[in-house]
């Protein structure tokens, strides 16, 4: 037994041939027999009368009016036939040609990519907190890359995240790997069962490089930025990514690499990371290790993070000894200037120099950093270096006045530098490190590096590795060894 | 979507910043969009304040609710041609010595030179100068008041000029029950609206004071009055964007009118008549501009709302009001528009944007349609029907939504952007396309080319921050 069902819509006018194609549509609908969409003019009154799809509701619709006419199997057929006919009507959503060409806004995008579920913003700070609160509008999680954003800023963006369960990673987050897909700074490492919060980008990205050469692989890597750990922001996004993490049944570790927490902040970071139900690592530079809850194991360089994430030694580069280094330098050579492109790499070389008994200066200090020490390390991705310029993994050309002048200083023995390659990162840093150095035949000090990369990388590392030891560069395996062999070097030299 | 989603599912990417993050995500195999972001074009901190508590928390919560209202009333009009009628019966306080001009209120000495002959000329219309010498003199000595069209639910193309004595025609928005008013269109040449003020102008004004007038006002009672909204959707498939091109929508109410103007007249007063509005493509212009305002007012004074009502140039200056903000005008120096001359004019002999038009640019038409008229998109340099499309597109960024029953045939019938948010135009600094005719600068021309123009950001900056002032 069949139905007929009519309604009018009126005073609608819609071109003949669109209402054509949007009844073919209907009337192929499951349960419906037969439909028809038309305005009411005399003439269509009688094709569907015809037809048979006409009732006394369409036999009153006038020539402004649109009669949409269906013959269904039961009343829910039609109804569900007569909903879907009125929502093509809505048409409006529609935007074509458009597709092509780069939506000019966020919410435009949105539009495109209906399916988006985080904005990678990376503005220049200062336009980075309005692109910000747009996406969290959206209904998108944030990655903000900029840096520059202020404290207020960022506390507000993240309680608003909260609020609305999405999660904020930054600002300043250099990197990110979700799911396997590396975002902005990242390197190609394979994808595996453990899980990395960082607060920064090369701390998170050196990590993924060694536990990869270990064997190790990411399952998700997320940046919360440099501040979310401090009692200010109160680690709101640290906390989220422990919950998520917590929640995902292929995460079997989970890997905290931070700057010491703030005091309040530190307990609610430790006990939840300790209550994950997952294996904990904290690797927090400088860290009293005692104070962390039984559950969650303390490593203090990114090298030890991850020997103690596959519970294996990292193998280390076939380099010369810190003696014969040592050996071929003018007695007057007796410090090391570090010169970084990476701030995590920066605050773990201090470490280690500070581990091993030196004092050391830095830009961006760790708690015991001095003034005006021999030794001075310098993050060049720091803010007051980056204003109106681009980052030093971007353009490494950046640190090359910064190297020619350590190159040509008789005190400096050791000139310390950091290559990070990977996505987002500039095409050959190997190449213009070469290029800021003197001649490797005259006497200088003994340049040492480390590169974080992986053969997967865009810019393959054996490659990048080669460059500078063609340029008498001493490349070690990561940089806790680099630190290492210049802090011997510095301690031989100054006997 | 969730953060939990974002780990399960793995990263779907809208980038707005550097573009090579989404390409190295697009090498990955995961799915990126970049926007092409670029730096507000608002640079004043307060503007952008105002605009940015406008915009989130739960005031901008409100003003999205405001403006969701004031699109449903947009949406939810029906405008219908009814009557044509004397001014002066249907404005009250439109009497002796007073002159209803387009745009926001300006006075005598800061008039452009086509706006101060229409002046003169409507003075000798009305008999209160005997020539136009004595017209200017009195204009000059501040015995004429000059007050806006849009502050008596009235509209009127270029110089806009409303008397006494002229027929104008009458829209009912029957959802409401509001009415708007317009005179009607002159034809094209040596006009009023375009600063003419000889015989031949006044001429033509008095044949349609005597005998369109009345015959349209017959006709119309005998038709019950003419449905507006679907000659609209007719127009726009047929290529019509009823702010430059208007030759569909004239032919459609023109089909509608000369049965009952056959039959309310003579054959020759028909034909006379007939004859005139065949013979204008842009006769239909002054009624989108009437429905346009009929569909507007209900739209005013919905507290909060960040959405345009009114859009009205001067010649001097471009106003606009906002819903939120009542009756206020907030208005810039009005700018140049920019397209092709007639033989034998430039853009030295241009005069600046004016006229009440820009409602058809507030209701979703004009600039905002251009993707139903490529036509036009030729004529005003944008060449080809993508590029016309474009130009659309465009204006979805800055409106609330879409109209589902005014569509776009190229664009697969999707709707006319409608309801401007004065937020979304700071925000983004995209400001209304707007096409129009171009007049000569000297009084008594007429049109020398017809262009696009945009509505000046100001305008937008000042409202966001009356609002954003206004709602703490």
């Amino acid at each position: 037994m069949s139905v007929i069902v009519n309604e009018v819509r009126k005073g609608f006018y819609l071109d003949s041939v669109a209402l054509m194609r949007m009844s073919a549509d209907i009337a192929a609908s499951d349960g419906v027999d037969d439909a028809v969409m038309m305005i009411g003019t005399p003439s269509n009154k009688q094709i569907m009368a015809d037809a048979g799809l006409l009732n006394e509701e369409g036999e009153r619709a006038g020539a402004n009016d649109l009669v949409i006419a269906l013959r269904a199997d039961s009343d829910g057929d039609a109804n569900r036939a007569i909903a879907k006919a009125k929502k093509s009507l809505e048409g409006g959503t529609l935007k074509s040609a458009g597709n092509s060409v780069q939506p000019p806004t966020l919410a435009s995008a949105c539009e495109q990519l209906p399916e988006a579920n985080l904005a990678l913003v990376s503005t220049p700070g200062s336009y980075a907190t309005r692109e910000a609160k747009a996406a969290l509008r959206q209904g998108l999680n944030v990655m903000i890359f900029s840096d520059n954003v202020s404290l207020a800023d960022e506390v507000e963006l993240k309680q608003q995240a909260e609020r609305d369960g999405l999660l904020v990673m930054g600002p300043d987050c250099g990197t990110a790997i979700i799911g396997g897909r590396a975002l902005a700074f990242a390197n190609a490492v394979p994808q595996g069962n453990t899980a990395v919060i960082a607060a920064s980008g090369t701390g998170l990205q050196e990590f993924s490089v060694l536990l990869s050469r270990m064997g190790g692989g990411i399952r998700h890597a997320i940046g919360v930025g440099g501040r979310d750990l401090s009692d200010d922001v109160g680690a709101i996004s640290t906390l989220m990514a422990i919950d998520l993490l917590a929640a995902d049944p292929l995460v079997e570790q989970i890997v905290l690499i931070s700057k010491p927490p703030g005091q309040a902040t530190a307990s609610r970071v430790f006990d939840k990371l300790a209550a994950s139900g997952r294996a904990a690592i904290a690797c927090v530079f400088g860290y009293d290790a005692s104070s962390l809850p039984a559950e969650v194991a303390y490593a203090g360089t990114l090298k030890g993070a991850a020997e103690l994430a596959v519970n294996a030694a990292l193998p280390g580069n076939d380099t010369p000894t810190a003696q014969s280094l040592a050996a071929k330098l003018a007695p007057a050579r007796k410090s090391i200037c570090g010169l970084y492109t990476g701030g995590t790499l920066c605050t773990e070389a201090q470490i280690v120099m500070q581990q091993a008994g030196l004092s050391v200066t830095s830009n961006a200090p760790t708690p015991a950093a001095v003034a005006d020490a021999a030794h001075e390390i310098i993050d060049l991705g720091a803010d007051e270096y980056t204003v109106g310029k681009p980052h030093p993994m971007i353009e490494p050309a950046v640190r090359t006045p910064s190297l020619q002048a350590a190159m040509t200083n008789n005190d400096v023995a050791v000139v310390l530098i950091d290559l990070v390659l990977g996505y987002g990162a500039h095409a050959n840093p190997a190449q213009v490190v070469a290029e800021a150095l003197t001649d490797a035949s005259v006497e200088r000090p003994v340049v040492i590096a480390s590169v974080c990369g992986t053969a997967g990388d865009p810019q393959p590392l054996q490659e990048q590795i080669a460059i500078l030891q063609d340029a008498g560069v001493i490349v070690c395996a990561c940089n806790a060894d680099a630190a290492q062999l210049a802090t011997d070097i510095a301690q031989l030299k100054s006997a | 979507m969730s953060a939990s989603d974002l780990l399960k599912n793995g990263p779907t990417v809208v980038g707005v910043g550097l573009k090579g993050f989404v390409d190295d995500l697009k090498a990955q195999g995961a799915e990126a969009v970049a926007v092409d972001w670029r730096p507000p074009a608002t640079t004043d901190p307060a503007v952008l304040d105002a605009s940015d508590r406008l915009t989130n928390g739960q005031l901008g919560s409100r003003v999205d609710r405001a403006n969701q209202k004031a699109l449903e009333k947009m949406l939810a009009a029906d405008p219908v041609l009814i009557d044509v009628r004397p001014a002066g019966e249907l404005i009250e306080s439109l009497g002796d010595h007073k002159i209803l001009h387009a745009g926001p209120p300006i006075e005598w000495p800061d008039m452009c030179g086509p706006m101060q002959g229409a002046i003169c000329g409507a003075i000798v219309l009305e008999g209160w100068a005997k020539d136009l010498a004595a017209a200017e003199r009195l204009a000059e000595s501040g015995k004429i008041e000059f007050e806006p069209n849009h502050h008596h639910a009235t509209v009127g193309p270029m110089t806009g000029m409303t008397t006494q004595s002229m027929p104008l025609m009458v829209v009912e928005n029957r959802a409401f029950g509001n009415r708007a008013y317009c005179a009607i269109n002159e034809g094209l040449g040596k006009v009023m609206r375009f600063g003419g003020n000889d015989d031949s102008v006044l001429d033509r004004l008095r044949w349609l004071e005597s005998t369109l007038g009345p015959l349209m006002a017959d006709a119309l009672l005998a038709n019950e009055g003419v449905g507006l909204k679907n000659i609209i959707a007719r127009g726009l498939s047929m290529g019509d964007e009823m702010h430059q091109r208007n030759v569909a929508c004239t032919s459609l109410i023109l089909r509608e009118l000369a049965p009952a103007i056959a039959r309310v007249t003579d054959g020759d007063t028909a034909s006379e008549v007939l004859k005139f509005m065949a013979g204008n493509d842009q006769f239909f212009l002054n009624i989108a501009m009437v429905m346009g305002k009929s569909i507007m007012d209900p739209v005013r004074d919905i507290d909060q709302s960040s959405v345009v009502t009114a859009m009205a140039r001067n010649g001097t200056r471009f106003g606009i009001r906002v819903s939120g903000c009542g009756d206020r005008w907030f208005v810039a120096d009005v700018e140049m528009p920019r397209g092709l001359y007639f033989p034998g004019f430039t853009e030295k002999d241009a005069n600046p944007d004016m006229g009440d038009s820009t409602i058809v640019e507030t209701i979703g038409l004009g600039g905002f349609a251009m993707a139903a008229s490529p036509a036009v998109a030729g004529f005003v340099g944008a060449g080809s029907a993508a590029d016309a499309i474009a130009y659309t597109n465009r204006m979805i960024e800055i409106t609330v939504g879409r109209n589902p029953e005014w569509t776009i045939p190229a664009m697969e019938f999707a709707g006319v952007p409608t309801a401007i948010d004065v937020r979304s135009v700071v925000n983004t600094g995209i400001t209304p396309t707007i096409n129009t005719g171009i007049a000569h600068r000297e009084p008594g021309i007429g049109q020398v080319g017809a262009g696009v123009v945009n509505a000046p950001l100001s305008c937008f900056e000042q409202a966001c921050v009356a609002l954003a002032e206004q709602s703490s």
